[in-house]
């Protein structure tokens, strides 16, 4: 019989490598590729090309995961939609900066990148500033093209998904953050992808992001993911953030797409000694939304705080994905997710925590919470803990119910309609999460943004 | 310690170190030919003389079996190497001439036996109330306290009896909590299940004694697959329990049981179990591979618990679950499995909330030592009927020693508003501050290890009948040497 580390890399293998799934629409993606590589303008170097080609095929190799066995990391949701409609590459998109301000949190004194339907565009975006380098990937190629070397698709591995492998496949722009050593850019960074729509039939982006933080450097960066229309589109992003020895990123992830859309967001870290990287998210749900954030904690003494809160409403689905490994040991992990749902709306969170046998005194807290407001809205929770290191302190918790009623009763009691109690106690439970927010003014925009949502989340009370 | 009269561990001589459990009984067996195939299951009817809609049951399982093609399920923490299905002998009854009338007529080395396991089947009668159906090697041997329980309607016998003699509630229950379909394992125990337990238990009666049944794995080779069907009629109650062992084979032996529960309206039925099947040698030779499909059906205001305690076995694979049916039902589940040397386990509960105000507590204590592995899976589900549906789980996990683990993997779905859950789990190691604590007050390294892990898994023992109860904490210690201390 095997041991326990043996049977582990077994489980591994597993739920790593991918089932074949739904290859239904490779055809169309391998035309849009070769399209694609035919761009002089998008060549870049060979090295860059050579990627492109590993994404593609192993895109086509493992098609969409559809599988209904053997695709655990899938099980709650399904991509199918996804896999069999027909996208086209977006088209060009026009945006203007007052547009985009009420779009999402907006800050003039930010370095700002702006991508519009996967495209950079240089006016709404800023001058680099503050000693980092921020701009868009096709231009860091050619300035910096070691560096980007060095670090792009050495985290977001294309191995074990097919989502990231397309992503690569049409690798062309992108942000490209970098901070050298010993470095606190005056101004945080601002990273915004708006999909805009001109054509009739849906369109696909591929946004990428590539952060690196140099030793001892300390940045800030939200990631904003926002759209102007209503309709029916596809992203499928991917971000790559490496934090070096002693230092920290302070990250946070806006998501709010069209209700109709699909979104995939991929997010690998790869943390050095020492090192703090806190990722606090915030996301409504879409037709299919996906926030998959995968943590390696491969040096001594690093920590991940990994948050996020979610609110879904009318039918939509989201799922989030948050894993974490703690490869050596002295790493400290805590994840809290949660999730306020409405509507026939269904949220999905899986967490997988995996302490490796050398990970001794690794100190892991995992927890979901799900206020479920409405009959027909269904919430799926699977918080995972994986131990092989003895000298460990893990736990995990998942809660799910709707607002006590005796907390209500108090307040009741006290002059409050019903109506005002539950917004309060519901403000409540999202603040808990916004509060972890690392960027300060960001955490009030997010602080009031939720609170407009409010009205789609309500309380009934029960007769 | 003193060892109570009734148990399981009877002190045999043999090394503490070792596997306690570990002798053959030479008894002659009638057996099946290696193999599984329509004609191997027209063979097990033959010699069991079962009835042609027995036949028609078992062909139809066996052909959904040969549908799923050999290939297991890959889902659960468990990694083996593969089973060769056509190279186990499905069935072997121990050749007794035509069924005993009375303890006189059983092969006297069958009595031997039990009496080195410690089931002293002769005074049965002085003992603790304890009803006991043999089951060794598949066929139900003897079963005693017959008389008493027929003073109350209880029907409790051997599978096979049950089918010749109870033939309507066999036909109405069978396959109706764990169908054919359910998963591979059921699949093929459905096809080829030897015998077991029978039991039913009459409207409003409450059961005066704890049933209890014996399972044995003995001869080489042989795949155990018992199968047990417990109905327990409105306002009834029982209280069932369940010991394994198996003699030391160098072969990993395999072993896929059923066990279905019906509780109908007011019911109450309390499952314990004991297993202590072969775990292997220390470098994980041999033992015993333990598939077992386990699931209750709750309906109104019934009550289903299932308590375990799984030391045994190289690897275990199982899922006592309940159903919640009927409203006001409610399931419980209290476990402790323990892995030492090379043993696998993943083993947790399913919960299904389908009637308003169900409730269910998971209670769940794992325990790994050696290059043991560990698995905690669970499901709760709430359906969107379930109003106002209650869960609470907590499932520990102690860790002993760098080279073993431990997983913890619920799946919590909430398809209902009103429903409330409540998941926690933990993960460590025997805290330094209590063993030191222990080791101050002059207890030993092993002593105070076997303290605390008593501690740990003292609110499951509390769930056992106490026989069992006082069983289970030896079968810890002995399981743990050598791992601590």
């Amino acid at each position: 019989m095997v041991n326990a580390a043996q049977l582990h890399e077994v489980i591994e293998r597993r739920l790593v490598t991918p089932v074949k799934g739904d290859q239904s629409q490779v055809g169309m993606y391998e035309e849009q590729f070769r399209a694609f590589t035919n761009d002089s303008k998008a060549a870049g170097p060979s090295w860059l090309r050579h990627m492109r080609e590993q994404g593609m095929a192993r895109f086509a190799e493992l098609g969409f995961p559809t599988a209904q066995r053997g695709n655990e990391r899938w099980k709650y949701t399904n991509v199918a939609p996804i896999a069999r409609a027909t996208f086209a590459p977006a088209p060009t998109g026009r945006m203007t900066a007052a547009a985009l301000t009420k779009l999402a949190f907006w800050n003039k004194q930010w370095t700002n990148l702006v991508f519009v339907n996967g495209k950079f565009s240089k006016t709404l975006s800023s001058e680099m500033a503050g000693g980092v380098y921020a701009a868009n990937l096709a231009d860091a190629l050619v300035s910096q093209p070691d560096l980007v070397r060095s670090h792009l698709g050495k985290y977001a591995s294309l191995a074990s998904d097919a989502f990231i492998a397309l992503n690569t496949a049409f690798l062309r722009d992108g942000a490209f953050v970098s901070v050298p050593a010993d470095t606190v850019p005056t101004a945080p960074l601002h990273i915004i992808f708006v999909t805009t729509k001109t054509t009739a039939e849906p369109t696909v982006t591929h946004p990428r992001t590539l952060i690196v933080v140099g030793n001892g450097s300390k940045v800030r960066v939200l990631e904003s993911y926002i759209t102007l229309v209503e309709d029916s589109y596809f992203t499928n992003a991917v971000t790559e953030i490496y934090v070096g020895n002693s230092a920290t990123v302070d990250h946070c992830r806006f998501m709010v797409e069209s209700p109709m859309s699909y979104h995939i967001g991929m997010t690998r870290a790869y943390q050095g000694q020492d090192s703090l990287l806190t990722s606090v998210s915030f996301s409504t749900g879409t037709a299919i939304a996906r926030n998959d954030v995968h943590a390696n904690l491969d040096a001594p003494g690093s920590t991940c705080v990994l948050n996020g809160l979610y609110m879904t409403t009318g039918q939509e689905h989201l799922d989030n994905s948050i894993n974490i490994d703690h490869v050596k040991p002295h790493c400290t992990s805590r994840e809290y997710y949660k999730g306020i749902l409405a509507g026939q709306s269904r949220a999905v969170f899986s967490g997988r925590v995996v302490v490796h046998q050398d990970a001794q005194k690794t100190d892991a807290v995992q927890e979901d919470k799900n206020l479920i407001l409405s009959e027909g809205a269904e919430a799926d929770s699977k918080p995972s803990l994986e131990i092989l290191a003895d000298d460990v302190k893990c736990k995990h918790g998942a809660t799910a119910g709707q607002i006590d009623l005796d907390t209500l009763f108090y307040m009741r009691a006290r002059g409050l309609d019903v109506e005002t109690a539950g917004s309060m106690l519901i403000h409540a439970f999202a603040n808990e999460i916004i509060n972890t927010a690392p960027i300060e003014q960001y955490r009030e925009y997010l602080r009031d943004y939720t609170e407009k949502l409010l009205p789609e989340f309500k309380f009934v009370a029960p007769e | 310690m003193t060892t109570p009269p009734n148990t399981i561990s009877r002190q045999t001589g043999v090394s503490q170190q070792d596997y306690k459990w570990g002798f053959d009984i030479n008894i002659d067996s009638d057996a099946v030919p290696k193999g599984l195939s329509e004609e191997t299951i027209h063979q097990i009817v033959a010699k069991k003389g079962e009835p042609e809609w027995m036949l028609e049951w078992r062909l139809r399982a066996l052909r959904h079996w040969m549908k799923l093609k050999q290939e297991e399920p890959t889902w659960a923490y468990i990694s083996h190497p593969p089973i060769d299905f056509q190279d186990i002998i499905y069935y072997a009854a121990p050749k007794t001439k035509a069924g005993p009338q009375s303890l006189d007529e059983v092969d006297p080395e069958l009595v031997t036996a039990f009496n080195k396991l410690g089931i002293p089947l002769q005074e049965q009668k002085q003992l603790a109330g304890v009803a006991i159906d043999a089951v060794l090697d598949s066929a139900s041997v003897a079963t005693t306290y017959k008389k008493t329980l027929d003073k109350y309607g209880i029907i409790f016998c051997s599978f096979t009896e049950a089918i010749k003699e109870h033939p309507e509630l066999v036909k109405k229950y069978m396959g109706s909590v764990v169908p054919y379909t359910d998963n591979f394992y059921a699949a093929l125990n459905s096809a080829v299940f030897s015998d077991g337990s029978f039991i039913y238990i009459p409207k409003g009666v409450r059961c005066p004694i704890e049933l209890m049944t014996y399972f044995r794995i003995n001869l080489a080779n042989t795949g155990q697959f018992e199968r047990t069907l417990i109905i327990a009629d409105e306002g009834s109650y029982v209280s069932y329990l369940e010991g394994c062992t198996a003699p030391i084979r160098k072969q990993n032996q395999l072993h896929a049981a059923i066990v279905e529960i019906i509780a109908l309206d007011n019911a109450q039925v309390k499952y314990s179990t004991l297993q202590n099947w072969y775990p292997g040698d220390k470098e994980g030779k041999g033992g015993v591979f333990n598939f077992v499909t386990k699931r209750g059906k709750a309906m109104e205001n019934s009550k289903i618990s299932w308590t375990q305690v799984e030391t045994g076995s190289a690897i275990t694979w199982k899922y006592p679950s309940v159903i919640l049916q009927g409203d006001n039902s409610v399931g419980e589940f209290y476990s402790v499995a323990l892995v030492n040397n090379y043993q696998q386990a993943d083993t947790g509960t399913k919960m299904i909330h389908i009637g308003k105000n169900t409730k269910s507590t998971i209670v769940a204590k794992g325990i790994s030592a050696g290059h043991g592995n560990n698995t905690y899976r669970g499901l709760v589900r709430f359906m969107p009927g379930a109003t106002n549906a209650k869960n609470y789980s907590q499932c520990d996990s102690l860790l002993i020693g760098d080279k073993c683990s431990a997983n913890t993997v619920p799946y919590i779905e909430v398809k209902n508003s009103t429903a409330r859950i409540e998941h926690e789990a933990s993960t460590s190691k025997v805290s330094d501050d209590q063993l030191f604590y222990c080791l101050q007050r002059g207890m030993s390294s092993e002593e105070a290890h076997h303290m605390i892990i008593k501690g740990f898994c003292k609110g499951i023992f509390n769930e056992l009948p106490f026989e069992f109860a006082v069983e289970a904490s030896q079968l810890l210690r002995v399981s743990l040497e050598g791992a601590v201390g």
